[in-house]
């Protein structure tokens, strides 16, 4: 047992999970001039936030989660000014190719619905991408460009949050696993493996894959899933591939993306996924589905088949069933916050979902829908929460 | 400027003889590339982010500072591939996507 | 039921662990990275070479002779896979590459046998070309007929040092200077465990007399500086001799390694419990004195486990076997795993002695320049190692390389992991064993993303 006297910490707001949707809330948080404490289990941005593919996309989501992956996007264009450094964020672009007829239409589709949300995309034909893009294989017929997009480093980009919203002045502890948390008329108390006990009047949850037991402690349950992305890198060679390509092809095992790191390294990733362990915090990649992707990302980008995979990794990623995160206000205790269950898709929003989390959390409202998110659209009874 | 490695025994094995960048060299049946390259010169390769010549390091398969290419792109780890005759290696260009 | 058995590895240990599972009259698969069987101490020379194994093996010509001999005589009853390199494990069995053929083998027992490369300590210029580990500078001669160059310095610790220089004396390149980081104090500390094994310290004392009558210097109690060089060779070493002056020695080529590193990522990825071993100071697999790991059917024998030597893995390989069999219910004469064990635990003693005399010079990391590079693949300075210790905040190895990506290219920490750890362990200011391992991953060498399954 410690010997030092624990020292009850208190703020207005508690952050449960410092993954980038926690540590980007933190950061933001502050500039509303709320004072925070962030707990995180492990280390900020471990698990899911620092293990997937590392994709700024906009194009192919939900339309309804555009305002808030808009707001992302024009964050991650600020980033240096904001945190002081840029977690290798490439507006390069990012192209969804097909190679069938019926994904092609739903490009079209998606190209003409996305406008009105205020997102761009322009469709080529096979021929013109290769002329912009001369990697791309002679497999692809029709292709959906979005010039602002790109991808970002997912190691960095979490922790340089943590540290950002360090030196804002939160107060973010490490290697501090929550216990318990209660609620009495006034506070939240979370409690910590290491006995040490936090109070705050408001409280987020922002656990990725774990944050569904955390909800449950509040009654609120949510049907979710623990997965493990399928990541692999190879060797590094000249910089050559500037965008991100992604196949839209409806068929799961085909579904592999791509993308080249200035330093030289292809990564990629999708198609299957593996399982993943809540309780010993790892997902095993399995190796056959790096074998079932390499002829998949040969189509893409034909040169790609001569070279070398020298790692592959996976990572705890939590899964909603709806495939939508559980975001905004919980829908039976006041003060109550979440952010969690990103789907696979989170890394884009971070920025984003932390200047809106911040903003609801400080002013009580924000402009950008959260409604499809709202954690009551699983509840059995009639949810009464305020539209925005 | 002299090889790099020198042979010391073993000399009356039957030549081989492959193009390296362009230059034919000699080298000798059972040699490693390895071998081929670095009794006929100083280096391999050239690292990706400094462009400083390496000629591997562990010569076991263990530190991979040996890849090399085939003209038509195939990579070799120089300390585990013998040499045939007609092996057309690059050291000094990927052959990889044009800029 | 139908046993399927794998020995990953045809070194010493592999090799007697294969024989013993023939001799119980099953038939293992021996996979083998190498296009022939051997191992590193006792690799074979391609088969046009003509040189007695006396000149390539020296004192330990005869074991070779017999180990080789051994397994030539094991073929008909193995499956043998040479020139195969195990990448992976899956549900459906452990993944095995040759060329672009991607092999899966399930399994119901494995014992590997994958053996150890140098331990390294970077230092500055030991990027530039001319500079070996200990184990190239062997195997250049043993293999290839070659030295690493006419003027060679060797530099590090350990006997495999005056080994390798004596070689090389012997193949008529003299060596410019030998240089051992253990004092002549340190080396008599682990005398007493090495005197379990007279014969290989007279041994290695008749080297050294040879060197030193060859006029070759020898200098104990080093310090590494740096190599010098240009862009296309080594011109020489600077070090620190045990008075603290500096010293410089001309040279063309750079032979240096500190002992051992134990190959351990096949276990890892089986998910065996690994322990930190202070005697080796370096992480690897909890084994029992037979070489079961923590999962069952999973055993591990020779020096990719515990760093004891050619003889010692021998004896471990097949008293791994004892244990698989034993585990299986095939009897084993209780005699032959006590005499395997004693023959052991002098082999133990003797390794704990040679651990004690050349010891891992630790504190070299923390001296490191900023600007030296520690990751040979991904070019990672030990300034960026500190960098990502202190102003980034990583207490631990996998963390520091999240971040700054020591141990993430090709090798994956293979070279630089234990240098890395103590640079990080050395600027938090914690023993290293509180920074943790590289995990690994996955192909655990590069594999080629043309690879097909084998039908």
């Amino acid at each position: 047992m410690t010997a030092f006297a624990r020292v009850p910490a208190r703020a207005d707001v508690i952050i449960v999970g410092g993954g980038f949707m926690g540590a980007a809330t933190a950061f933001f948080l502050r500039t509303h001039g709320l004072s925070v404490i962030l707990l995180e289990r492990d280390l900020v941005g471990q698990a899911a936030s620092g293990t997937n593919f590392g994709n700024v996309r906009r194009q192919g989501r939900y339309l309804p989660q555009l305002p808030l992956s808009n707001r992302s996007r024009e964050i991650w264009g600020r980033l240096p000014e904001l945190i002081g450094e840029d977690a290798e964020f490439l507006p390069a672009g990012h192209i969804l190719v097909t190679t069938s007829e019926e994904d092609g239409a739903r490009l079209e589709q998606y190209a003409r619905d996305c406008k009105p949300w205020g997102l761009d995309l322009t469709m080529m034909t096979g021929d013109q991408a290769r002329a912009m893009f001369p990697m791309v294989g002679p497999d692809i017929r029709a292709v959906s460009y979005s010039p602002h997009d790109g991808h970002a480093n997912p190691r960095l980009a979490a922790p340089a949050f943590g540290r950002a919203a360090r030196r804002a002045g939160a107060r973010v502890v490490e290697q501090a696993e929550v216990v318990s948390i209660d609620r009495n008329s006034e506070d939240f108390t979370v409690e910590t493996a290491d006995g040490n006990r936090y109070h705050a009047p408001l409280l987020q949850i922002s656990s990725g894959a774990w944050g569904r037991a955390m909800a449950a402690t509040f009654e609120e349950d949510v049907p979710m899933a623990p997965q493990g992305p399928q990541m692999g890198v190879t060797e590094p060679l000249p910089y050559r591939i500037h965008p991100v390509i992604g196949s839209a092809s409806s068929v799961t095992e085909e579904g592999v993306y791509l993308r080249q790191v200035k330093r030289g390294n292809i990564v990629f990733g999708g198609g299957r996924r593996s399982t993943a362990d809540l309780a010993t915090k790892r997902a095993r990649l399995d190796p056959m589905n790096t074998l079932r992707q390499m002829p998949y990302l040969a189509r893409l980008v034909p040169a790609m088949a001569r070279l070398r995979v020298i790692r592959t990794w996976s990572g705890v990623e939590g899964y909603v069933q709806d495939s939508l995160p559980i975001m905004g206000p919980s829908d039976r205790i006041p003060g109550l916050f979440y952010a969690f269950g990103f789907c696979g898709h989170g890394f884009q929003l971070g920025p984003g979902v932390g200047a809106t989390m911040a903003e609801l959390i400080a002013t009580g409202r924000t402009d950008i829908p959260l409604d499809p998110f709202h954690v009551s659209r699983f509840q059995r009874t009639v949810p009464t929460h305020t539209a925005p | 400027m002299p090889a790099l490695f020198r042979r010391v025994d073993e000399t009356g094995r039957r030549p081989v003889r492959l193009i390296v960048d362009g230059h034919e060299i000699d080298a000798l049946e059972g040699d490693t590339l390895l071998t081929a390259l670095l009794t006929n010169g100083h280096r391999l390769r050239r690292n990706e982010f400094d462009g400083k010549p390496r000629a591997g390091f562990c010569l076991m398969g263990a530190c991979q500072d040996c890849w090399l290419w085939t003209e038509t792109g195939e990579e070799l780890r120089a300390c585990s591939t013998e040499v045939r005759d007609d092996m057309r290696i690059v050291t000094q260009e990927v052959p990889w996507l044009n800029p | 039921m139908a046993e399927s058995l794998i020995v990953v590895g045809a070194g010493p240990a592999g090799t007697r662990a294969a024989e013993r599972l023939v001799q119980a009259g099953l038939r293992p698969v021996v996979i083998d990275e190498n296009e022939r069987q051997g191992g590193q101490i006792y690799r074979r020379q391609p088969e046009n070479f003509n040189r007695p194994p006396e000149k390539l093996y020296g004192t330990e010509a005869a074991r070779a002779r017999a180990l080789h001999a051994d397994f030539e005589a094991l073929r008909p009853h193995i499956d043998y896979r040479p020139g195969t390199t195990v990448w992976g494990v899956a549900e459906e069995g452990l993944l095995a590459v040759r060329g672009s053929t991607v092999t899966t083998l399930p399994f119901s027992a494995i014992i590997i046998a994958s053996g150890a490369t140098d331990r390294i300590m970077p230092l500055p210029g030991w990027t530039i070309p001319g500079v070996y580990s200990l184990g190239a500078s062997q195997i250049a001669l043993k293999a290839q007929a070659c030295t690493i160059g006419g003027a060679p310095v060797f530099m590090g610790t350990g006997p495999l040092l005056y080994l390798v220089a004596w070689q090389y004396m012997r193949a008529g390149v003299k060596p410019a200077a030998v240089l051992d980081t253990s004092s002549l104090a340190t080396r008599l500390r682990g005398l007493r465990g090495m005197m379990s094994r007279a014969r290989v310290v007279a041994n290695g004392v008749h080297y050294m007399a040879d060197l030193a009558r060859a006029g070759v210097p020898l200098h104990a109690g080093i310090t590494p500086l740096r190599v010098e060089g240009r862009e296309d060779g080594v011109t020489g070493v600077a070090w620190q001799d045990a008075r603290g002056r500096l010293r410089r020695t001309a040279c063309d080529a750079v032979g240096t390694g500190y002992g051992l590193r134990a190959e351990t990522q096949l276990a890892d990825l089986l998910k065996c419990m690994f322990a930190f071993d202070p005697r080796f100071t370096q992480w690897r697999p909890q084994v029992d004195p037979d070489g079961r790991t923590s999962q069952p059917d999973v055993y591990l024998a020779g020096d990719g486990v515990l760093l004891r030597g050619a003889d010692a893995a021998e004896a471990a390989g097949r008293l791994a076997a004892c244990a698989l069999l034993q585990d299986r219910r095939i009897a084993v004469a209780p005699d032959e795993i006590v005499g395997l064990r004693k023959s052991l635990s002098t082999l133990d003693r003797f390794a704990g002695g040679l651990a004690k005399a050349f010891p891992w010079p630790a504190h070299l990391a923390a001296a490191l320049p900023d600007d030296t590079v520690v990751c040979r693949c991904e070019n990672v300075t030990a300034g960026d190692i500190r960098h990502a210790a202190t102003a980034l905040d990583s207490p631990e190895i996998n963390r520091a390389k999240a971040l700054m990506r020591p141990g993430m290219g090709r090798c994956q920490g293979r070279m630089c992991g234990l240098a890395a750890a103590e640079v990080l362990a050395a600027a938090r200011g914690v023993p290293v064993d509180k920074v943790g391992r590289i995990r690994s991953a996955a192909p655990l060498k590069p594999l080629p993303l043309d690879c097909r399954i084998a039908p």
